[in-house]
């Protein structure tokens, strides 16, 4: 009977794809993708996690967890499953999973939906568990510290490397995002600004009038929130205020770089926490009444399955199908992040190890689903308004009359009224070449909330869509930067000691400015280019973010192979081939590619030999000296990130091959086992 | 209180760790009641210090 209701998924799951894949008309309705997914996370979960478990890793109910042998009451704490799950599944979903769906959406809807499915159910949720279960057995270690116990210091080394990389591109590229979904734009200005005094009032609450009372202050918090997006909206219709919030792009840039050095020497409990606090709260909300409002409405996908984008001529970034579609989406189908998160906090909570199927691999596969509401979101767009909305000016032309034609052109019609009519129903002078992906999204999501929940207030539901990504991009801007300074005073401290001293307050202001230069650098750059900076720095954010996922699954099969389960290894050293293929084919093309839009060499030479001979405009020539170097920079970069895990995985080969040759290798790092005391 | 409600209102608490001081000072009375536990304030600030110190949230 069980094995009938399972093969009755199968078909189910099967036919959904089936149909997503061969369907070629007009539009095809989204539950083929809801269905699709949802029967193939079932039956990872049910089957392949489950053998995973068993099998692979063989977890062990009776072997006690840290949580319990080391239970302390403040980080060591034995926590009910559910709880752990949620606040892991807070922990790994972030701005990324929204994001890189809608920029892949460029391909069509299918091959950016097919990669989130079959990328986390191979890939992702089986990274995100086995780091988990390696570091709960080891009392929750991080990466970097199981990289160099089980492997030696080069893997540890190059962890941590990579994770500080990661994180200043990261930060680059979301801070981008925010730049573009506020500038010009009164209204989702106000309203962002607005969040900061909204945190240190709620961050006050919390520490100064109701100690500790995260619900009370957080609903206050949320409330204030609605209320900023609606006041956003009188800023808005205010003469003289809204002249004071329409700000252009480098002064945005100045202000996020500005905030986020104050955010990070300001202590937590006044901005980062409380802000956090919300920022879950609304990410929670927003995500279930997105997959209500889906599975209510059952929206029409408009997008065609596949566009002839895939030749690598993209409007919003350039390169093909392959590997491109791998890099773009990166959270949502396998993130090396998730593996930092697995590896810390999570592990210190599992009361029993049998959970680190649920917790691992479950909320990958939450977080996955998440990324296909994305993509549902951004392929329910008309494509023409799709691409005005996510085109830069620098490919498609700087006025609208412009950038209509030319969209039309590539067969997806639109005009200039139609964008016209778009931006006033959403409350916005245009909607033209906001990139980054954030406003086509909120556009997305607005149009399916108010088709849900009633309609006439498309406006304030783009801007409480607005709200609610900055929101969370600032949060990880602010722990981002945190991190990557703590990171680097520990780095520092090697040379000079005083700076590891994490409180002191010039190691503070020092290591900070410098982790602020490093993202603010690049987010200068994404925003002077005309090009539009998100086609340069998505690529390299994916690259690092694969590249850290590569090194993960690198100390995993090294671990599995050490512990004699070269059988097994290929579970994580599958993903794990993928990944190295993927990242070093679109390193090779982004450093080495003719096409300018692809490759960063010759975009600097290109660049170059346009300046030499006087053909930019004046405005493009001041700032061209800055675009070449910072293009040669990114390909050296980029090559760099490669070499890491070149590195890592040469490494972990090493130690596999003197295994195999029973030579001696690193003593197991495991903690010893201790039975779970018998429950009377 | 119903007891489902109850239940359900208890796991709200845990989930958005507002009920993490109450949750210290009863394991702190009963593991070392002779040293005076920290103040509600105090706590919420040492452990938001301490759960800023590493990676929490991801991209």
């Amino acid at each position: 009977m069980n094995k009938l209701i399972w093969l009755l998924v199968a078909v189910v799951g099967g036919f959904a794809i089936g149909g997503l894949a061969l369907h070629r008309g007009e539009s095809i309705n989204a539950m083929w993708i809801v269905v699709a997914a949802g029967c193939v996370y079932a039956i990872g979960y049910r089957l392949y996690s489950a053998w995973i478990a068993t099998k692979v890793l063989v977890l062990d109910s009776t072997r006690a967890t840290p949580a319990v042998r080391l239970n302390n009451g403040r980080d060591f704490v034995p926590t009910n499953r559910w709880i752990v799950f949620g606040h892991h599944f807070a922990a790994i979903a972030g701005p990324g999973p929204l994001i890189g769906p809608t920029l892949a959406a460029q391909f069509g809807y299918l091959p950016g939906t097919l990669w989130i499915l079959v990328g986390a159910v191979l890939g992702g949720c089986v990274q995100d568990m086995t780091v988990l279960f390696l570091s709960t057995r080891r009392n929750g270690r991080s990466l970097g510290q199981m990289a160099r116990d089980e492997l030696g210091p080069v893997g540890g080394y190059a962890a941590m490397l990579g994770t500080l990389v990661i994180m200043v591109i990261l930060i680059a590229v979301l801070g981008l995002v925010v730049v573009n979904a506020m500038k010009h734009s009164p209204w989702g200005t106000s309203t962002v600004f607005a969040t900061i005094p909204i945190a240190v009032l709620v961050g006050l609450y919390m520490r100064n009038i109701r100690p500790g009372r995260v619900l009370e202050a957080s609903v206050i918090g949320v409330a204030l929130l609605l209320a900023a997006v609606v006041g956003g909206g009188a800023v808005d219709a205010h003469e003289g205020l809204r002249v004071i919030f329409d700000l252009d792009s480098v002064t945005l840039a100045w202000f996020v770089i500005g905030y986020g050095f104050i955010a990070a020497v300001l202590p937590v409990w006044l901005l980062l926490a409380p802000r956090d606090y919300l920022s879950t709260f609304l990410k929670l909300g927003t995500v279930t009444l997105l997959a209500i409002a889906v599975i209510v409405m059952r929206p029409d996908i408009k997008m065609p399955a596949l566009t002839q984008f895939i030749d690598g001529s993209g409007p919003i970034f350039g390169g093909g199908l392959f590997p491109f579609v791998f890099i773009t989406i990166a959270c949502g189908a396998i993130s090396g992040f998730h593996a930092l998160v697995s590896s810390g906090t999570t592990p210190k909570l599992i009361t029993d190890e049998g959970d680190v199927r649920l917790i691992g691999y479950g909320s990958m596969m939450l977080e996955s689903g998440v990324a296909i509401m994305a993509m549902i979101a951004a392929t329910l767009l008309e494509p023409g308004v799709f691409f005005a909305i996510n085109s830069s000016p620098g490919i498609v032309g700087a006025t609208a009359e412009a950038a209509v034609t030319t969209i039309s052109s590539w067969g997806f019609p639109v005009t200039a009224d139609q964008m016209h009519a778009l931006a006033t129903q959403m409350g916005e002078t245009t909607l033209f070449a906001r990139t980054g992906g954030a406003p086509s999204l909120a556009v997305g999501m607005a149009s399916v909330f108010s088709s849900a929940f009633g309609q006439g207030m498309m406006a304030l539901w783009y801007h409480f869509a607005i709200m609610f990504e900055a929101v969370f991009i600032l949060t990880t801007l602010d722990a981002g930067t945190r991190v990557g300074r703590f990171m680097l005073q520990d780095a520092l401290s090697h040379i000079w000691p005083k700076m590891g001293q994490t409180s002191w307050y010039p190691s503070v202001l020092i290591s900070s400015a410098l982790i602020v230069a490093g993202w603010g650098y690049f987010l200068y750059i994404g925003v002077i280019d005309p090009n539009g900076g998100i086609n340069i720095l998505w690529p390299l954010f994916g690259i690092s973010n694969q590249l850290l996922a590569g090194i993960a699954l690198s100390i995993c099969t090294g671990i599995l192979v050490k512990q004699g389960k070269v059988r097994h290894a290929w579970v994580t050293g599958v993903p794990l081939a993928w990944l190295t293929i993927v990242t070093t084919a679109a390193t090779w093309e982004k450093v080495v590619s003719d096409d300018v839009r692809i490759g960063f060499l010759a975009a600097a030479d290109q660049t170059a030999t346009q300046l030499a001979a006087g053909l930019l405009p004046a405005a493009q020539a001041a700032v061209a000296p800055q675009l070449i170097f910072n293009q040669r920079l990114d390909a050296w970069l980029a090559v760099g990130l490669t070499a890491i895990l070149w590195i890592v995985i040469f490494d972990s080969a090493r130690v596999c091959l003197r295994v195999l040759r029973n030579l001696p290798v690193p003593p197991n790092s495991e903690a010893p086992a201790e039975v779970v005391a018998m429950k009377a | 209180m119903k007891p489902e409600v109850r239940k359900f209102w208890d796991f709200v608490r845990e989930l958005t760790t507002d009920d993490a001081y109450d949750m210290y000072l009863a394991r702190h009375r009963a593991t070392h009641p002779d040293v005076p536990a920290l103040s509600r304030r105090d706590f919420y600030i040492a452990e938001q210090q301490r759960k800023w110190s590493g990676i929490q949230r991801c991209c």
